[in-house]
């Protein structure tokens, strides 16, 4: 019984986990495509000399 | 947990970036600017001018919108999206060891980060070398691609093949996943039409590299070890 009930805790924990990491893989990704490789010419302006630094492809 | 990797991605991005940030300023950010000046078919001079004296509105291909201007705005501009950029590093990096079920300390952390820097750096450069402004350059939409393409294919490559079970399948699949971009070939131009001195470009894509390993093993270092300072507190 408290075997079970340690393991149901864990896969929780593990749950959990996953979808934070699922939160924070799609935020990370959003702002890396915000600061690398987003069209908007504003965008591109402020972040020009980090796409370029950082070797992301910018023209 | 979200909250302890959120805590700990903007904290560690936030020291790594304006650290990073502070190393643009001296290494690549110069030859940028210098190579502007390369840019404007006026000025054929072989010296660039130095680049506090790089004139706003030059023929810059970056259409007529809005940009920082030159100096103090410029730079906190470049700090800003590159601190953002370590941010989402850092959040990235946390994700994949969470997938993979790794423990987050300094040791895993750094080797993780340097992973991400092979995939991330080091194989899309390969292709597309880290290129200065002026320089020719292929289809902008095909080389996002290549480069995402390229990125993610050696991340899953490396992961695959640094597996612990060693399955000869599995190393066979990694090896080919990581060759496959290059195989494919990056989308490149037809001729070559910089006027900035090769040396320049040289320069800046070595320093390049360096600036963006240095932001990846920055951001591993910061996340192995912040992330057991934001541990939960045991319920009493």
């Amino acid at each position: 019984m408290a075997n079970t009930t340690a393991s149901v805790i864990r896969t929780t924990e593990r749950s959990d986990a996953l979808r934070a990491a699922g939160v924070a893989l799609i935020l990370g990704l959003g702002l890396i495509f915000l600061t690398g490789f987003a069209y908007p010419e504003v965008i591109h302006n402020a972040a020009h000399d980090t796409r370029h630094s950082l070797s992301f492809p910018c023209h | 947990m979200l909250t302890r990797i959120l805590s700990v991605g903007l904290l560690a991005g936030l020291l790594a970036g304006l650290l990073i940030a502070a190393l643009q300023q001296v290494t690549t950010t110069p030859l940028i600017l210098a190579a502007e000046t390369f840019e404007k078919p006026a000025v054929a001079s072989a010296t660039p001018a130095p680049p506090h004296s790089h004139a706003a509105g030059t023929a810059h291909d970056h259409g007529e919108g809005w940009k920082p201007a030159d100096g103090m705005p410029r730079f906190f501009f470049t700090a800003i999206t590159t601190v953002a950029t370590a941010v989402g590093v850092a959040f990235v990096l946390m994700a994949a060891m969470v997938f993979a079920g790794a423990p987050i300390d300094e040791h895993h952390a750094l080797a993780w980060a340097i992973a991400g820097f092979v995939a991330c750096g080091l194989a899309p450069a390969a292709g597309l070398a880290p290129e200065l402004p002026g320089s020719a350059a292929g289809d902008l939409v095909g080389r996002q691609l290549w480069w995402v393409g390229t990125a993610i294919a050696t991340a899953i490559g490396l992961w695959a093949f640094l597996r612990t079970d060693h399955h000869p399948v599995v190393r066979l699949g990694a090896i080919v996943l990581l060759l496959a971009p290059h195989l494919i070939g990056a989308p490149h131009p037809h001729e070559f039409e910089s006027k900035v001195p090769a040396e320049i470009a040289a320069r800046f894509t070595a320093l390049s590299l360096v600036v963006q390993a240095l932001l990846w093993a920055l951001v591993g270092i910061g996340v192995g070890l912040l992330w057991p300072k934001f541990a939960p507190k045991p319920a009493s």
